[in-house]
């Protein structure tokens, strides 16, 4: 076994063992995930009202349980967890070893991931048995193609890891200040209202959408759930533009975050160690 | 050729310096004043391979921060330091996988996980063969006497004693050429004490690795350290032996008594300090120039039983020359 799998097999394998000592904490993290179900209800019923030209109350429920199942897969704490380690000075050991800790924090979301993965799958079953329209409708399953699901397995691991990118970026400000994760709550703003996460781009005026797609908030939710219950030929953007627009920002931002790392590790102070 | 190496050593850092209470708050807020201070002021040393180096200083002496730099956890800002020939904040691999620090009060070993766990994961991280791995953890517990249960439970069940073993095993599984040990023994008994005392004499032996040790408990510099740094408010003090360091900065000697008959403390007067008298037994401290002389004179005035000669406690010796802030 190559060194690189051996360290990955031993990161992987610690860290699942962590995540499995907190299922019970993972479970209710996947349960307190709603906002996408709740604005499901909302839609479902502003689609219900006479004089509402926009998706049917069958497809809002098909998009807000796509964004549900990515946001499941995508959920991203690094700030947090970083804050802390620089804060209390937990990350001095760590920075001591021949292997960048970042690897230590992917690790730990990877391993997470595969925990919440039992919950998320009896979510989505709970999901069609009280609500069946969902999965079949006017005579016709939900169903999705094979180049569909690859490009949505695509977009969902580059979601994750655009998204791991930025706010491990963000989390270097701890090297400079002691709550790096207020940039992440700002941040949350735009990914709010941007990402799809309360509304489908497809109800939102041209102007707000033509700005919406020069940022990458578009392709880590709205996209790869449009591609999930419309197919992406009948997607208003294209799967090159997803990808190189979200890969572009995926790259500003890892450049950005060397240049703060290298920068802040200058600055580290290793407090409380 | 020395091993690690400090020329001019300085490190400053700046604090927030807010005044207590509502005003005080509102004027940090409104305009924050900094402060400058100087944990670290030009200290030179170096340390051969295998020396047991003892590094004493009161509490905010810059000990710390001095190990911090060594290890390349923080920048120094100025001076030059060399540790293994590489310039410890740069954290060239080849670099880390030779060097080692532990913190007393903190801990690279995962919570709620057993140890092995985390020591799995740093045989993978430097590169340690399996076979190689199963050698060294053998070798590893038998210095430190744990058993491989204590390896198997979640470290957050270990006492304090097991868990800093435990956290050994983890900082020297790698065989580490430098060892920079900050305070290792805090908190334990005296069983831990020496157990980690003896792992780390026995590793010193076996491997010819550096230690560069700071504590408060001056029986581990007295175990281990055949020579000692001494900084006080960042400025290096004292760099030599131990004995000579007693020799030199020890004045007095202390001289206790076995009498034939009981005596009373203003008859022991003329010849010291009087510590303490109780029946037959006695306690003096004695100028070590005026020894001779005493011991002369108390033999030919008192019917002696017994006599024994000794140096005050080394925390004594310290404690005096910090308080005195020179070794002049």
């Amino acid at each position: 076994m190559s060194g690189t799998a051996r360290k990955a097999r031993a990161l992987f394998s610690a860290y699942y063992a962590y995540m499995l000592e907190y299922r019970a904490e993972i479970l209710l993290w996947a349960i307190s995930n709603i906002l996408p179900l709740i604005m499901m209800g909302i839609w479902m019923q502003v689609s219900s009202k006479p004089g509402f030209d926009g998706p049917s109350a069958v497809e809002f429920a098909r998009y807000f349980l796509a964004v549900f199942i990515i946001r499941q897969f995508t959920v991203v704490w690094v700030i947090w967890e970083f804050e802390v380690q620089v804060v209390e000075g937990k990350l001095s050991p760590f920075l001591l070893q021949p292997m960048d800790p970042v690897w230590r924090f992917l690790a730990g979301h990877i391993a997470e991931r595969v925990t919440r993965l039992p919950f998320s799958i009896g979510f989505i079953i709970l999901f069609f048995v009280l609500y069946p329209k969902a999965l079949y409708h006017q005579d016709q399953f939900w169903s999705i193609g094979i180049a569909d699901a690859a490009i949505v397995i695509l977009m969902v691991t580059m979601t994750f890891l655009v998204r791991f990118t930025m706010q491990y970026t963000f989390a270097m400000l701890a090297f400079w200040v002691e709550r790096a994760s207020a940039i992440e709550r700002f941040w949350w703003i735009p990914y709010l209202f941007l990402s799809g996460l309360v509304a489908p781009l497809d109800v939102f005026p041209q102007g707000v959408k033509t700005f919406a797609y020069c940022t990458p908030f578009p392709y880590l939710l709205y996209y790869p759930a449009a591609v999930l219950i419309h197919g992406y030929e009948n997607v208003d953007i294209s799967f090159t533009q997803a990808v190189g627009v979200l890969g572009a920002w995926g790259v500003g931002f890892f450049l950005l975050n060397r240049w703060l790392w290298r920068l802040g590790l200058k600055h580290y102070s290793a407090m409380g160690a | 050729m020395p091993i690690v190496s400090a020329r001019e050593l300085t490190k400053h850092y700046q604090v927030a310096d807010k005044a207590p209470g509502l005003i005080g708050t509102l004027k940090h807020f409104l305009k924050r004043k900094y402060r400058t201070i100087e944990a670290v002021k030009g200290i030179s040393f170096e340390i051969e391979p295998g020396e047991v180096v003892g590094f004493l200083g009161p509490n905010g002496a810059g000990k710390t921060t001095a190990l911090k730099v060594l290890t390349g956890l923080v920048h120094p800002t100025a001076g030059q330091v060399e540790v293994l020939g590489y310039t410890p904040f740069k954290r060239h691999r080849d670099f880390l996988k030779q060097i080692t620090l532990v913190m007393g009060q903190k801990q690279q070993l995962i919570w709620d996980l057993p140890a092995m766990d985390s020591l799995r994961i740093n045989a993978a991280v430097y590169d340690i063969p399996q076979k190689e791995f199963k050698k060294r953890l053998g070798e590893l517990r038998e210095m430190l006497s744990l058993d491989e249960k204590e390896l198997t439970q979640p470290v957050r069940k270990l006492s304090l004693g097991q868990r800093m073993k435990a956290e050994f095993m983890a900082a020297m599984l790698h065989q580490p050429k430098v060892l920079f040990l900050d305070e290792p023994t805090l908190g334990l008994d005296v069983n831990a004490q020496t157990a980690v005392r003896d792992f780390l004499r026995g590793y010193n032996e076996k491997h010819q690795a550096a230690i560069l040790l700071t504590s408060h408990y001056m029986a581990d510099i007295t175990a281990l350290c055949q020579r000692v740094l001494l900084i006080h408010e960042g400025k290096l003090m004292y760099d030599g032996s131990l004995n000579r360091l007693v020799d030199q900065f020890s004045p007095f000697r202390e001289v206790k008594l076995e009498l034939a008959a009981e005596v009373s403390s203003e008859q022991l007067k003329s010849f010291g300090e009087v510590e303490w008298v109780e029946g037959r037994m006695a306690r003096l401290i004695i100028r070590r120039e005026e020894l001779t002389a005493t011991i002369g004179r108390l033999l030919d005035q008192l019917e002696v039983k017994d006599l024994t000669i000794t140096d005050p406690p080394i925390e004594e010796i310290i404690s005096r020359i910090f308080s005195k802030g020179t070794v002049d």
